[in-house]
């Protein structure tokens, strides 16, 4: 704590005010206000709002619909974070020595970040297109089988995690890489002269090392393939083929922006929230303890 | 004569040493040449589509190398989607969110460490539970909101409800206790006031801090997407991350895809040339305001 302070008695509130004004209006408010809508049902001409209770959660959890959506943002989220962490661990593990031009080899990796998710899915779309993409063209030499996503949900579902994966891997595997960079060798000497072959060393020394690396990378690579997301969905795949990309976040816009079904979005929208305060709790948690730094 | 007898065998043994190949130094760059160009041949590949006429774009196979058409697909796209107006809605997003999100909490940042005030905690706690509401979980409510003070589709509604930041403030904040007390008791006893003291010691102490939030927030504007979706609806409004859906061609449309490519590769450059330019304080900002 700060010992030296300026006697001042309103100067403090000036200075917190902007914020303070910003967060009450612009994320307290809507987010009580979705807290209340979430109760309301619109009327059929949508000129008020009637009240219904707990209706919209019920419909909620009894819509198979909303299940499936659930089940989609879990399998795209688990498939963008651990398949595109085990992977950056994988090359940054075999690509651990000491050479030269990392530096140049960072800044190789890390500029995908600066690409925005439409874009990404912009290019993936069409790397994936059917009729002209060079994706299909090059596996239509191995198979038969039609590549189309605008058909197959799951060619769908693979274009919107390639793209994610491919906007986070390069720094990914920066970070990784700088991460074993950071390993002591002589841990791993001592463990080789103990007898402990290379998969043993990796499990019992490397990655308990790196975890406070995987716990940063987890947390960014969770919230982007659970919110940002949103715009490679709605940009490239609109939720289809079907319902099969349809994750949460593109679910509640839809039900809200295009199906005008206020109270329900909002609905969802609590759910979601409580989901996010279980997660940042978990986050907190997580890295005051299990982490080793 | 034992000299000129000497060289021939040092030579040999220099030599031997170059030869010996360090394999494990081979296969990293081997691994990251390859992570590097597999990462670059999708910006490759669009750029070249960015290039090329439309019966090339759609004749199989598919042609991995430029063309002639890169002026033409250019200037279509700009004209067609309205590039230009799109590319500076963009630009004061990004960078009245960076600047005003500093501002913003660089201020609070300093209120809460160096002042005691009533309230102190439950301002903090007001800014820290911000974190669990990103916009996603407000979705419908916020619009309300924004249409409630007539601020959709304007420039106030598209960067103000953005600059509210907790990971700015508490970036901050780490920072500046950090800094050592006597610095502000130095200031004290000169006479000089906490706004003189902000403005003529922290601000120049902070500006690594500063530049590195700036990277990560410069970024998030330009390429935020649900925001602006929600907020803008009309086609001068709109962000560039937004406006160039018009220009992907759907199933039932001419497959311009050189021109949509043209213009995704003008939306692209900004972002990463920032990232590429600042990278030093890239790694920071990525790193610090993930904390």
């Amino acid at each position: 704590m700060k010992r030296s302070v300026f006697p001042n008695r309103w100067l403090p509130y000036a200075l917190v005010a902007p914020q303070i004004v910003i967060t009450v209006v612009f994320f307290f408010w809507p987010a009580f206000d979705s807290l209340r809508l979430s109760l309301y049902r619109a009327s059929p001409f949508g000129d008020r709002l009637i009240f219904v209770g707990l209706t919209n959660f019920e419909r909620l959890f009894r819509d198979d619909a909303s299940l499936r959506s659930l089940v989609t943002s879990f399998v795209f989220s688990f498939a963008v974070t651990f398949v595109g962490l085990a992977l950056a661990l994988l090359l940054a593990s075999l690509a651990n020595a000491k050479i030269r031009g990392l530096t140049v080899y960072r800044s190789l990796l890390l500029w995908p970040y600066g690409i925005a998710p439409v874009i990404a899915g912009i290019i993936w779309l069409f790397v994936f297109h059917p009729s002209y993409g060079i994706l299909p063209w090059l596996l239509s030499f191995v198979t038969t089988y039609q590549f189309n996503w605008f058909l197959k949900g799951w060619v769908a579902m693979s274009l919107i995690i390639v793209a994610a994966i491919w906007k986070q891997f390069g720094y990914n595997l920066a970070f990784y890489l700088a991460g074993l960079q950071a390993i002591e060798t002589s841990v791993l000497e001592a463990a080789s002269v103990d007898g402990a072959g290379p998969i043993r060393r990796f499990f019992a020394i490397t990655f308990p090392l790196l975890s406070p690396v995987t716990f940063f990378l987890f947390t960014l690579n969770m919230t982007f393939s659970f919110f940002d997301a949103f715009a490679l969905v709605h940009a490239v795949t609109q939720g289809g083929p079907g319902d099969a990309t349809s994750i949460l976040v593109y679910r509640a816009w839809k039900d809200g922006f295009e199906g005008l079904q206020l109270g329900y979005s909002a609905a969802q929208s609590v759910v979601l929230m409580a989901l996010v305060i279980v997660l940042t709790a978990f986050q907190f948690r997580f890295a005051e303890k299990k982490v080793t730094y | 004569m034992a000299r000129t007898l000497a060289q021939p065998a040092t030579l040999a043994v220099t030599r031997a040493r170059r030869w010996k190949i360090d394999w494990h130094a081979v296969t990293a760059h081997a691994i990251l040449v390859a992570a590097v160009a597999l990462l670059a041949f999708p910006l490759y590949y669009a750029f070249v589509i960015s290039t090329q006429t439309l019966s090339q774009v759609t004749t199989m196979p598919p042609r991995p190398w430029p063309s002639t058409a890169i002026v033409a697909n250019y200037v279509e796209a700009w004209q067609r989607a309205q590039m230009g107006r799109m590319l500076i809605n963009s630009a004061i997003v990004a960078l009245s969110v960076a600047v005003g999100k500093i501002a913003i909490s660089l201020l609070s940042a300093f209120a809460i460490v160096y002042f005691d005030f009533r309230g102190k905690q439950v301002v903090f706690w007001m800014i820290f539970v911000t974190l669990m509401l990103p916009v996603p979980v407000r979705i419908v409510s916020t619009y309300q909101v924004m249409s409630v003070l007539g601020w959709v589709n304007t420039y106030w509604g598209l960067t103000v409800p953005l600059m509210a930041s907790a990971t700015g403030t508490f970036l901050f904040r780490q920072f500046f206790r950090t800094i050592p007390d006597s610095l502000a008791e130095a200031a004290q006893l000169d006479g000089a006031g906490p706004m003189r003291f902000l403005w003529t010691i922290l601000l120049p102490l902070s500006k690594a801090n500063m530049a590195a939030l700036f990277v990560i927030l410069f970024v998030y504007g330009w390429n935020d997407y649900l925001w602006p979706l929600m907020i803008t609806n009309t086609p001068n409004m709109r962000t560039a991350v937004i406006g160039i859906e018009t220009l992907v061609p759907r199933t039932s449309q001419l497959p311009e895809w050189n021109v949509a490519m043209a213009a995704a590769m003008m939306v692209l450059l900004p972002p990463v040339a920032v990232i590429v330019a600042m990278q030093r304080w890239f790694v920071k900002g990525l790193i610090e305001t993930e904390k």
